[in-house]
């Protein structure tokens, strides 16, 4: 078990060096053992559920070997409860993300498979770094992958929506990356111990003041891009309208995530002080994004861009749970990610089905799927449904416990958060009944298939989660509960500490 | 008085590559007179020979001709730099030179003794010695520019390259022949202690700023710059893959030696000049680079760029800023020369693919040759974990901690701004359609193995580069006791 996390992270992208060796001819060998290599990472990801200390907030899992010593870089990986579940999203979503791309994706599928391989030991390496130089390393090299998925497989506009994609995640990024330089500097001159490695900088309390803000802002901007949180959400209804199926579904299910995560693991407790003292914009900008987007959304009519601004709706969710840094905030904004993850990644797979079927993602262009294809109307609204939150399903949770944290801690706030749960059924349902019910007003939609077994088998999964969350959501808030706690407490004493008179002399001491 | 001894061990990684450049010549007028495919065997067993030597040399440090060439630590890693450049730039043109039909035995003399001068530049501590050695590096490159006699852009970069270079070195020698009015040495430690004692002599400063004046020409740092789109463009491939690498890494080495070490004391003189021309180096080559259509002419711009943020490293001084100069300069060398080295292998319409939007569906017609390019270009993005990404780091890393958030805030919004026109590249590559009308050519081992030594640079930098820092602060260390 020592090198399991290594083991995890790493095995895509071998699977993706070993698929160069198959010959692209044989097209349905290279898709299998794609999908092979990441159903063998889910299983292989299983034991760090089944295997984590659930009581225990420290990291889990861990590993530390020496990298660059000169300069305090170290490979640190490992897992707390903040990660765990993020881990296995991703290991969950890739190979339903592949398999969706079965029929879709013709040309170069071998290029696609590799790059999706390669983007999947990106996205993991993010999430189980525990060194602030290895982080960026796969930030950044997991940007590559992603654009050659929206720029090569993507729709008519691929080539702006992807440049795009990149453009506005660098700024953000290298902004991010001279932050990262300032603290291993500034924590090398007070403590003369210059590294990189996560949670020694994390032990450390930095001093208030501008400079903190100033880090503060460079990885909240990096990761506000990503989130995406109002007004920085601009890239994502391109990017998601112009990539294929599968990239949608990892760009929903897995990359948005790294931005909120980013707050949780990096802004919260290396800033403690200045996330305090931003909360109230993060919260403004939060609600902004969740009423903005989910008037946006109403809107569309086109599925995938109507998806897009739910998007920005549900992180916005994220967001104010993560900021309210309370227990109950906190775990429904992770328990949010994880739903959007599943609840999303079930629309964009499902209206991917649609847009193979049609070759169009209008809303206008359907109508009265129900007699057509019943069992995908079926799947389609518990989907739907779980999206916009009805109880009994996952997407409550989440958003329950937000709005619980959000309440002790301005009632108002949470009232206006509130109203987005109600757009959300506006757009979502009156989507639903456009797109399903009603009578049927175009020919072509008379003789649609339905389900396959094979999209049977991608979108049950999925909704065996959605409803499991849903019914049982402790086998999924238990295991993060300590992280949790451990990060509040974090949080609090070093702001408190900092904050105190004496706070100069006490934040130069490194406590163990 | 007796003469001094003269010590030739010191000058031994340069004497074997002008001598290897004269046996060239003289080997050019024996037969065979078809096939000069051994001289450049030659050649490259010359520099070889000369990276030997340098490796042998290691740690212990040789003083020669009145300290006027000091082989320390610092030169030798820059003549392991340059040593390489001028290996791959040979290996690239064996290739290349016949298949355009211009394989002469001259050109791999007169690489030589072009890498000769820049050899000689890493090991002065003499101004004199840097006219020499800037000199001795420049002719040759100025003709090999114009290598191509019958085209004519080649023959005008050569002719702008030599007009404009011989101007430089006008402001270069006017530079040293004040600065040895005001302090009546040439040799930089001296230079140093005449005026530790009175260290605003404006003669002096005058001197000073009329040497950077020189350099900043030669690596090509804005506002002199000028020269170097049009001669990037209008030279041999392999020749600006030379100019680009292995005349920069030269130059800086001086740079080094005089700025952040000899002249540590004037700091404030100096590093505020600098950091305009950092901030405005970067700017310049990464905005106009946006603009250009045509690639040699782009990787112009953008290796101006690149002498940016290696002078961030200058201005930040001290052990972390040249070190990092030092990584940098040598991540930078692999990854350019791969980037022409790739150019050399792509044509359109029978003529070397010069365009950007020759390279439309490049990824289709030669996937392994696309996937190369792609790595260069997203190391000189600075994407990790590749080569290009840790120079950065370095360099970035290292103004921070001297104190230039600002000139750090503007390098790293200028790389993002870069990541802009290198994945247009990317772009055309992969994501438009091929044109009927454009080839790539299956490379010979030499350049497979040109190609091959790059690539493994940049992966082997960018991953591990934990050895190559620890050699860059080694070598720096002695200049800043």
């Amino acid at each position: 078990m020592k090198y399991v996390l290594t083991l995890v992270t790493f095995l895509p992208f071998a699977g993706a060096l070993a698929l160069t060796l198959i010959p692209r001819r044989l097209d349905t060998a290279l898709r299998a053992s794609a999908l092979a290599v990441t159903v063998v990472t889910f299983l292989v990801s299983l034991p760090l559920y089944f295997r984590f200390d659930a009581g225990s907030a420290d990291y889990q899992f861990e590993e530390v070997a020496r990298w660059m010593p000169t300069l305090g870089v170290s490979y640190h990986v490992g897992i707390d409860g903040i990660s765990l579940l993020l881990v296995l999203l991703t290991t969950f979503l890739t190979p339903i993300a592949l398999a969706s791309a079965w029929h879709a994706i013709e040309e170069r599928a071998k290029e696609f498979v590799i790059t999706l391989l390669i983007l999947e030991t990106g996205m993991l390496g993010v999430f189980v770094s525990l060194d602030l130089f290895l982080f960026y390393t796969f930030w950044e090299a997991m940007l590559i992958p992603m654009y050659f998925i929206i720029g090569v497989w993507g729709g008519e506009n691929r080539i702006y929506a992807a440049v795009k994609f990149v453009l506005y995640t660098m700024v953000g990024s290298v902004l991010m990356l001279l932050a990262i330089l300032a603290i291993y500097y500034q924590h090398g001159a007070v403590t003369g111990i210059y590294t990189f490695d996560l949670p020694t900088l994390t032990r450390w309390v930095m001093p208030p003041g501008l400079a903190q803000s100033l880090m503060f802002l460079a990885f909240a901007l990096a990761f506000a891009i990503k989130v995406p949180l109002f007004p920085f959400h601009t890239w994502l209804p391109d990017a998601h309208v112009e990539a294929p199926t599968a990239g949608s579904i990892i760009l929903a299910g897995v990359l948005l995530k790294m931005g909120t995560y980013g707050f949780l693991r990096f802004c919260l407790p290396l800033f403690p002080d200045a996330s305090l003292a931003f909360g109230p914009w993060v919260f403004a900008l939060a609600v902004i994004g969740i009423v903005y987007g989910a008037w946006v959304s109403t809107v569309q009519r086109d599925l995938k861009k109507l998806v897009a601004y739910s998007s920005v709706s549900h992180l916005g969710y994220v967001m104010l749970g993560i900021f309210t840094l309370n227990v109950q905030g906190l775990v429904g904004g992770l328990i949010q990610m994880i739903n959007h993850g599943l609840s999303t990644g079930a629309l964009f797979l499902m209206v991917g089905m649609l847009y193979e079927r049609r070759h169009t993602r209008m809303i206008a262009d359907f109508g009265g799927l129900w007699k057509v294809i019943p069992a995908f109307s079926a799947l389609f609204l518990v989907v739907t449904l779980s999206s916009l939150g009805l109880p009994g399903l996952n997407g409550f949770v989440g958003e329950f416990l937000i709005l619980l944290g959000t309440f002790r801690i301005n009632v108002w706030l949470a009232a206006a958060a509130a109203t987005g749960i109600i757009f959300a059924a506006v757009y979502l349902l009156w989507m639903y009944q456009r797109v399903i019910f009603g009578e049927i007003t175009h020919e072509a939609n008379r003789h649609l298939r339905d389900l396959s077994p094979r999209e049977w088998a991608l979108v049950i999964p999925l909704v065996l989660f959605i409803v499991w969350v849903g019914v049982y959501p402790a086998a999924f808030t238990g295991p993060t509960e300590a992280s949790i706690e451990a990060l509040i407490m974090q949080v609090q004493t070093k702001a408190s500490v900092a904050g105190a008179p004496d706070a100069g002399r006490l934040a130069g001491i490194s406590r163990p | 008085m007796t003469p001094p001894p003269v010590l030739l061990g010191p000058l031994l990684p340069m004497l074997i590559v002008a001598g290897t450049g004269m046996l060239v010549l003289l080997l050019d007028l024996l037969p065979p007179r078809d096939s000069k495919a051994h001289l450049g065997t030659l050649a490259l067993a010359g520099l070889v020979g000369a990276l030997l030597a340098t490796m042998l040399r290691w740690g212990q440090d040789g003083r020669a001709f009145r300290d006027m060439i000091v082989l320390d630590q610092h030169a030798l890693f820059f003549h392991i730099v340059i040593a390489y450049a001028a290996a791959l730039v040979i290996l690239l043109s064996m290739d290349y030179l016949r298949r355009v039909g211009a394989e002469t035995g001259e050109y791999y003399a007169l690489v030589l003794f072009s890498t000769s001068g820049m050899l000689l530049l890493a090991s002065t501590n003499d101004l004199i010695i840097v006219f020499l050695g800037i000199e001795l590096m420049s002719l040759p490159l100025y003709v090999l520019t114009g290598l191509f006699r019958r085209d004519l852009e080649s023959t005008e970069a050569s002719m702008k390259y030599f007009l404009l270079g011989a101007f430089a070195s006008a402001f270069l020698l006017y530079g040293i022949a004040l600065v040895y009015g005001s302090t009546a040495a040439t040799n930089f430690d001296r230079i140093a202690a005449a005026v530790a004692n009175r260290p605003h002599d404006p003669l002096f400063l005058i001197g000073l700023g009329l040497l950077l004046v020189g350099f900043g020409f030669k690596i090509s740092s804005v506002p002199f710059h000028m020269w170097a789109p049009d001669v990037y463009q209008g030279a041999p491939t392999s020749v600006t893959a030379l100019i680009a690498s292995g005349s920069k890494a030269a130059v800086l080495a001086v740079m080094i030696r005089l700025i952040v070490s000899a002249f540590r004391a004037f700091q404030p003189d100096w590093s505020l000049l600098l950091w305009v021309l950092a901030a405005l180096t970067m700017t310049v080559g990464n905005v106009v680079a946006i603009a250009q259509s045509n690639l040699k002419r782009m990787l112009a711009y953008s290796s101006i760029a690149h002498v940016g943020y290696m002078l961030v490293g200058l201005v930040s001084g001290g052990i972390p800023g040249a070190a990092a100069v030092l990584f940098y300069v040598l991540a930078y060398v692999f990854t350019t020369i791969g980037t022409f080295g790739v150019i050399t292998l792509c044509e359109r319409d029978g003529e070397e693919a010069v365009e950007v939007s020759d390279y439309a569906g490049l990824g289709r017609r030669s996937p392994l040759l696309a996937l190369v390019l792609s790595l260069f270009l997203l190391s000189l993005v600075g994407i990790p974990p590749l080569a290009g990404f840790v120079g950065k780091f370095y360099v970035f890393g290292s103004a921070v901690r001297a104190g230039y958030i600002w000139l750090a805030v503007i390098a790293v919004l200028n790389s993002a701004i870069a990541a802009y026109y290198y994945l247009r590249v990317i772009v055309y590559m992969y994501m438009r359609e091929p044109e009927e009308t454009s080839a790539t050519y299956t490379p010979s081992f030499a350049g497979v193995l040109a190609l091959t030594i790059s690539l493994v640079g940049i992966v082997f930098l960018g991953v591990a580069p934990a050895p190559f820092i620890d050699l860059a602060q080694v070598a720096v260390a002695p200049l800043l006791r």
